[in-house]
């Protein structure tokens, strides 16, 4: 039996298999979309723990990576949702000094203010400028959904900032 | 559907929240998974919940219902 099959039968050690050869990949995924390395660690696990239980649901046919990568955007929306919108970011993910740190505080302020599915997308095509196909592919919706939320985020971040004073 | 203004916007946000770096897991996360996979809980799904919060309102709504229930348990 393949290891995604021995998987989906409950084997902890395909399980523990599995983990190992993709969890960089699915920290990593998080991080993109999260923006806080220690809460992607959490959430890392908090996506494996959602496969594990979820696997009598996964059809070993399909590639494993892909579906916990479904799992982890998620998690990850699930996370931002909950997740204060004023949290300070980590410092290495803040920016550099320009334009301004009021400027570059209110468009933090604003991007954290967005609605989780939208703050996603914004961080994964905006600003991460990942492909819209994988993007599309990690939600579950098709690529003109995906360009939709864009435009959406674009249109509220630029009101938001408006009210804050600001015109981009 | 991109605007010259959206790309100015585009340009501040990178510069206010730049890409993250290619961080790299620093840790093996295996052993807290196993810490995970022994805590467990039977947890309560959504569904659980949901019908848990229907009874009051059910009962409420057909108090003729209680007996019969408390034959049933």
């Amino acid at each position: 039996m393949e290891l995604p099959e021995r998987f989906a039968h409950g084997d902890l050690d395909a399980f523990e298999a599995l983990f190992r050869q993709f969890q960089g990949d699915v920290y990593r995924w998080i991080v993109r979309i999260v923006r806080d390395p220690g809460a992607a660690e959490d959430l890392t696990v908090e996506t494996f723990w959602r496969t594990y239980r979820a696997r009598s649901s996964f059809d070993p046919a399909r590639e494993f990576g892909a579906w916990a990568r479904r799992i982890a955007t998620n998690a990850a929306i699930d996370y931002l949702r909950s997740a204060r919108p004023m949290q300070e970011l980590p410092r290495h993910l803040a920016g550099p000094a320009a334009p301004g740190p009021e400027i570059q505080e209110a468009i933090q302020r604003a991007f954290r203010q967005l609605p989780a599915r939208l703050q996603a997308v914004a961080a994964m095509a905006l600003i991460e400028e990942t492909p819209y196909a994988e993007i599309a592919a990690a939600l579950g919706i098709s690529v003109g959904a995906v360009k939709t939320r864009e435009f959406r985020a674009v249109r509220l971040l630029r009101k938001k900032l408006k009210r804050m004073g600001m015109e981009p | 559907m991109t605007e010259p203004n959206d790309e100015n916007l585009r340009k501040l946000l990178r510069m206010a929240l730049p890409p993250s770096p290619e961080t790299r897991l620093e840790r093996d996360l295996w052993p807290r998974m196993l810490q995970r996979l022994d805590q467990a809980p039977a947890g309560l799904s959504r569904l659980d919940w949901a019908l848990a919060a229907l009874l009051p309102v059910w009962f409420f709504l057909f108090p003729n219902a209680i007996p019969g229930l408390l034959y049933h348990l």
